[in-house]
């Protein structure tokens, strides 16, 4: 008779879970130790070296690129935002507002950007900003970026809320608290959990984002994958692998906070 | 357990009916006029003439989706035959989008399987380190691949320092390069999902088709995959979705040779080529096969769910 971990292991998964990430790690990895590099080709190891991270801040290119990261940390910071207002508001609506025929229109709308390919949101943007001879600059950028961040911000508030039964609201009223009381001083704080993984995860997916913002943008106005992406087009040069390293831990320093809140979460 | 929607019918509540519309207009009015509204002004777009420089004029034809699916010769007068360049282009998209997740799912699958089954403390961290790729930035790790599959890059150095190869092998710019790219980019697409079904598989099922004497690849193969079945096609889905319309890596990884459906759609509306009306056209035509493929295996599932509850 075998044992139990017996039926429950196959062996040689353990190999593939490694070789699984390492294929994920290895090419970040890779940029950020060539980041350090003091050679100025990219081929050829030269020795430890902050030189490119100094020619981020203070080379030819840095005005470009300080640019790009001020306009990518304003739309992202905006946007996630206002699309987590927005999706907290729809999800209260969905989850608390009981049986009606809106609901399945109404998820199915807030999941719309995410089905809908992004090269096919961002040509139906570009349309449609020209149709109504809007300039395209900041303010298109933010108000697309806005939209595909909803689903994104939504997913995990709408979890949450699920999660949270509604006797805790039931008994504020009880106690004479009013619906918009109730809503403030009791299921707000038990969704912060909620609500904060939701904002950082739209806000990630803004910074991420380059199909649409490419089409979305005017001319002269870049956010750092435009600029980074314009840039590489001309080669991969080593101040792009030294902002590349800068903005993963950004993104690494966001996911951690995120799984940090959740596990806060559990253990209540 | 995570991930099941343990929904009591407490949770779920009519707390907030009076003010479900006013909670849903900002959702509705952002959505509707930016994704419904320009969805519905590129449909427009596709059926009008176009303008050279960008742009169109209004006036109504079909000329779009006339040049995507028919030759008619240089001038316009020759009988209509089949135009297969765009046909290819789609062809090959899926082609390359299909490969992608197959290569996914052979990774994938062994790796949730093997998360899933770790005691409940390391799973997390395991799931951890599986999404913390999937939140840096797509157009960073494309470079980064880039950066490593290049002739004279850190794998082919490694290779030929290993002795495997005695010339550097040439992937970027190959079709393998956008495969190996976008595998890359949406590989923890297909963890996640599968994980979260094998999570809440009944290991029961498997110690009982042991005890009948099925093998442990039998037991994989007709009890387990059975049950995870909606984890792998929500994981086949988020893979070969944002793979099919893909730009980054066909455009970066692939070159001009390997082109997909991103890139002749990006071309309609950037430099001098721009043919709006047709990139409209091609993306209605993206946008519908999606929806297609999204409403086949939703109905697949739902007939799935039925047997199983019946």
């Amino acid at each position: 008779m075998s044992s139990r971990g017996d039926v429950r292991t196959y062996s040689g998964f353990r190999a593939i879970t490694m070789l699984c990430l390492f294929v994920l790690y290895s090419p970040l990895i890779i940029v950020t130790i060539y980041s350090f590099n003091a050679s100025r080709s990219i081929t050829v190891w030269e020795g430890l070296s902050l030189q490119w991270y100094a020619d981020v801040f203070w080379g030819p290119e840095s005005g470009k690129f300080k640019q790009a990261a001020i306009n990518s940390f304003t739309i992202a910071l905006i946007a996630a935002t206002m699309s987590t207002a927005i999706a907290t508001s729809a999800a209260t609506a969905i989850v608390r507002g009981g049986r009606f025929r809106l609901r399945t229109a109404s998820l199915g709308l807030i999941s719309l950007p995410l089905m809908v390919p992004e090269i096919v949101t961002a040509v139906a943007t570009l349309i449609f900003f020209n149709s109504i001879g809007f300039t395209r600059g900041y303010l298109t950028i933010l108000a697309a970026h806005i939209a595909f961040c909803i689903p994104f911000a939504y997913l995990p508030i709408q979890a949450r809320m699920q999660g949270i039964e509604d006797t805790y609201e039931q008994a504020a009223q009880d106690l004479y608290a009013t619906k918009a009381q109730a809503f403030r001083r009791v299921l707000l704080p038990m969704m912060m959990p909620g609500i904060i993984a939701g904002f950082l995860l739209a806000f990630i997916v803004s910074l991420d984002d380059f199909i649409i913002t490419n089409f979305v943008k005017g001319a002269g106005v870049e956010t750092l994958p435009t600029a980074i992406f314009g840039s590489v087009k001309q080669g991969i040069k080593p101040n792009i692998m030294a902002i590349s390293t800068m903005l993963l831990v950004v993104s690494i320093a966001m996911v951690t906070i995120s799984y940090i809140v959740g596990k806060k979460d559990n253990s209540t | 357990m995570a991930g099941a929607a343990a929904t009591g019918g407490s949770a779920r509540s009519e707390t907030y009916a009076s003010a479900r519309n006013w909670l849903l207009l900002p959702s509705w009015a952002v959505l509707g006029i930016f994704v419904l509204a320009p969805v519905a002004m590129m449909l427009v777009y596709s059926f009008l003439t176009k303008e050279f420089r960008g742009g169109v004029i209004w006036e109504f034809t079909l000329s779009a989706y006339d040049q995507f699916f028919f030759d008619r010769g240089l001038f316009g007068d020759e009988p209509a035959k089949i135009e297969w360049t765009y046909i290819l282009i789609f062809w090959r998209s899926i082609w390359q989008a299909g490969l992608a997740t197959l290569l996914a799912l052979l990774i994938g699958f062994p790796t949730a399987y093997f998360i899933a089954t770790r005691p409940a403390q390391t799973r997390t961290v395991w799931v951890f380190l599986i999404t913390i790729p999937y939140w840096v930035n797509l157009l960073i790790r494309t470079v980064s691949m880039k950066f490593l599959l290049r002739d004279q890059g850190p794998l082919n150095d490694f290779l030929l320092a290993t002795g495997l190869i005695d010339d550097p092998i040439r992937i970027i710019n190959t079709n393998a390069a956008v495969q190996i790219g976008l595998f890359y980019s949406y590989l923890p697409f297909m963890v996640l999902p599968i994980y979260a079904s094998v999570e809440r598989y009944n290991f029961a099922l498997s110690e009982a088709a042991a005890d009948l004497y099925a093998n442990k690849w039998t037991t994989l193969r007709r009890i387990v995959i059975p049950s995870v079945r909606p984890g792998i096609i929500a994981g086949c889905i988020l893979v070969f979705v944002p793979s099919l319309g893909a730009f980054l890596a066909p455009d970066l990884l692939g070159g001009a040779k390997n082109f997909m459906i991103g890139s002749l759609i990006e071309e309609q509306f950037k430099g001098n080529a721009g043919n709006w009306p047709f990139g409209a056209a091609a993306s209605m035509i993206l946008l519908t096969l999606v929806l297609v493929i999204l409403m086949f295996l939703a109905r697949q599932q739902a007939r799935a769910d039925r047997e199983a509850t019946s």
